[in-house]
């Protein structure tokens, strides 16, 4: 045990960080002028080495927690807060699966999976996430083992059925937090209700871990939690510059730290850093692209194995993704986080996520976030494995349309499986979508 | 002949080129089978329609070989049958495309520009190709389809709107007896009412316009009719609207 909390911080302070510098080495000897003449984007961030650096530490770290800490998988939407101070090593499978996306190793995990019975038109992240559980592959070398299965329903269903098949392979405690759906504002009975399987979750994973939940500590956490989304909200708002200083894609990669370590000291000072740098760029006029004409929302997951692909297509006319509804949801969870009552305001916080609102709530952000970033046109992606985001999506389509007077166009596809994609298709879409503004 | 540019359209089917004078009239045409060789038959259709026009100008691409055009200028589908359907009408309203591979639902706007568009996704459901693969398989050539289906007395659902799935429905209708036209009817309402929930959810005021090869079969431009329940107007020579749009968008001064 002693030898394995060794490693574990062994590998989490020195031996990560230190592959994250090599490769990040590596790839400047490869490509020393940063960005070619050729591309339409601006100068990269130079925050994206911290970003590598953090991250990789944190996934290598994983190798090493099971055994060492308790380790608890939880989803994308649940009060991980309630974990940090109790020391769990928190795993998304989500994120991991969305790097599976990235990698395009998403098909060959779903026919692993689909073997077993599951079916196709599953969510492609439980696919990615099952299908690397039963086969051991995963681009991070290893998934630590959970002792602690933690699912909200904030942002699906699927997550409910997925973590049952992840507790029956895995024989450890699963804990299902359910979020009653917001119909214009959440009832206190709806949000006493989620206090109250709160309040049982904390009993669970203090047994798990063999810890107490101190009051102290939740604060302190909760402190942190919302001092990094308001962080986080800061990098986002920068994007309402003109030009932006990034584009809505670099978003998607650099959320990371908002999901996988919010609560943290290290998630907060990267987003200090990188929002001075971003603010720094605005100040100083460096766009994300070199020439930005129009500006775009993006409404939805990525298209993670596409997602450079179709923003150049779009750069290449200088049209950017100043703010996506997605990287968005981060900035708003925490907000309501209140560190004099984590169990509480952690109830109302998650209970009011973007996928757990009705249509005309997601309208209201949508709408929102068209005039704070003022946008030119919307690209809704009708992401095949997210039902509950693309639900609606007619309409949203047509209200923002016929509301703003903006271009909006449909897009589908799907957020990790390439199968679902066709890029001939995709592309003539989006580029009658531009011909439009000419 | 003052012939002022040039549209090619090169489509999942076939290959559409024209020339245009510089009021935007056709002057000459061609159409052919499209070949996977797009750059040997694009030079060969253009070389012969200039030896026809005896006149040089600029060249505008549309369809999904656009960009295999040799020296011209690329534009969607979208907008070139927004284009081309303007020209012909002078007025906006809701333009049906029914190619070989897409179906698109263009709303246009008063000016000629496009307001927003549908398309059928990643199926081939809707499309020409539907129309083709059936025919194909029931021996009934492209045109004799529109008599056959007028002789129907009544129609025989075809329930699937898949490709596949409708194919191996239509053998067994065939094998249970079923008279061919009856079928060939009910394949186009099949076809149609998947158009037409399309064409309803992009659609706006104004007149419904149709383009594309398959508005050359009556018996489609019917069931679009009947599926909507308002007019269709054919535009002339739907097959060339969208390399007539290309032309116009190189046409000196048109833009």
């Amino acid at each position: 045990m002693i030898l394995r909390r060794a490693q574990y911080e062994l590998a989490g302070r020195v031996v990560g960080p230190f592959l994250a510098s090599l490769d990040g080495w590596k790839r400047r000897k490869r490509s020393p002028s940063g960005t070619s003449r050729t591309s339409p984007f601006g100068p990269p961030l130079e925050s994206v080495r911290k970003l590598k650096e953090i991250m990789t530490a944190h996934f290598f770290q994983a190798r090493y927690a099971d055994g060492a800490v308790p380790v608890a998988w939880v989803t994308s939407g649940f009060p991980v807060e309630l974990l940090r101070p109790l020391g769990f090593h928190t795993v998304y499978p989500e994120n991991h699966a969305a790097m599976c996306g990235v990698q395009r190793l998403v098909p060959g995990l779903s026919d692993a999976v689909e073997a077993q019975g599951y079916s196709r038109d599953l969510c492609s992240y439980a696919r990615a996430d099952l299908g690397s559980v039963i086969t051991g592959r995963t681009p991070v070398g290893r998934m630590p083992r959970p002792d602690l299965l933690a699912c909200c329903t904030n942002i699906c269903q699927t997550v409910l059925y997925w973590y049952k098949a992840l507790a029956d392979h895995f024989r450890v405690p699963l804990v299902i937090v359910d979020t009653p759906y917001v119909y214009g504002k959440a009832e206190p009975h709806h949000v006493q209700y989620v206090r109250d399987q709160l309040e049982e979750l904390v009993r669970v994973a203090e047994k798990v871990s063999g810890r107490r939940a101190e009051p102290e500590a939740l604060a302190e956490v909760a402190r942190k939690a919302k001092e990094g989304t308001d962080l986080w909200a800061e990098c986002l708002a920068t994007g309402m510059s003109r030009p932006a200083p990034w584009t809505g894609i670099d978003g998607f990669f650099h959320m990371a730290p908002i999901v996988a370590l919010r609560g943290t000291d290290v998630c907060n000072s990267y987003y200090r850093m990188l929002r001075d740098e971003l603010r720094d760029r605005a100040a100083r006029g460096i766009g994300g692209l070199r020439e930005e004409r129009y500006r775009l929302l993006w409404d939805n997951l990525p298209i993670w194995f596409a997602v450079r692909e179709v923003a150049t297509l779009l750069a290449e006319r200088g049209f950017n993704f100043v703010c996506t509804s997605y990287t968005n949801a981060w900035a708003e969870a925490g907000a309501r986080i209140d560190p004099r009552d984590l169990i509480a305001s952690a109830a109302d916080s998650y209970t009011h996520i973007i996928l757990n609102q009705d249509l005309p709530n997601r309208l209201g952000i949508l709408r929102r976030l068209s005039r704070d970033y003022q946008v030119d046109g919307a690209v809704l992606h009708s992401d095949r494995s997210c039902k509950p985001y693309s639900i609606g999506q007619v309409d949203l389509k047509d209200r923002l349309a016929s509301e703003l007077g903006i271009r909006v166009l449909l897009l589908e596809a799907d957020h990790s499986d390439p199968r679902a994609w066709s890029k001939e298709q995709a592309d003539n879409r989006l580029t009658a979508f531009m011909e439009g503004f000419a | 002949m003052t012939v002022l540019a040039y549209g090619v359209d090169v489509g999942s089917t076939t290959c559409k080129a024209v020339a245009v004078d510089a009021s935007g009239r056709r002057v000459a045409h061609r159409v052919e089978p499209t070949d996977p060789r797009i750059e040997p038959q694009v030079d060969r259709v253009l070389r012969s329609l200039r030896e026809e026009t005896g006149a040089d100008g600029p060249v505008g691409a549309t369809g999904y070989g656009r960009k295999r055009v040799p020296a011209g200028r690329a534009l969607t589908e979208i907008t070139c049958h927004a284009r081309g359907a303007f020209a012909a009408t002078r007025r906006g309203g809701v333009l049906v495309d029914m190619g070989g591979q897409d179906t698109k639902v263009i709303r246009i706007g008063p000016a000629g520009d496009v307001i927003d568009f549908a398309m059928n996704d990643k199926c081939a459901a809707g499309t020409g190709r539907f129309l083709e693969i059936i025919l194909g398989r029931l021996r009934v050539p492209y045109e004799e389809v529109a008599e056959q289906v007028g002789r129907a007395t009544r129609s025989v659902p075809v329930s699937s709107t898949c490709t596949v799935f409708a194919e191996s429905e239509v053998i067994s209708l065939v094998a249970g007896g079923e008279p061919l036209e009856g079928i060939l009817k009910g394949l186009h309402q099949a076809l149609a009412s998947r158009v037409a929930a399309l064409a309803r959810g992009t659609a706006g005021g104004g007149d419904l316009f149709m383009s594309g090869g398959v508005a050359l079969n009556a018996a489609m431009v019917g069931a679009l009719r009947d599926a909507l329940g308002r007019p269709v107007q054919v535009l002339p020579d739907p097959q060339l609207v969208g390399a007539i749009g290309a032309a116009l968008s190189v046409l000196p001064g048109a833009a």
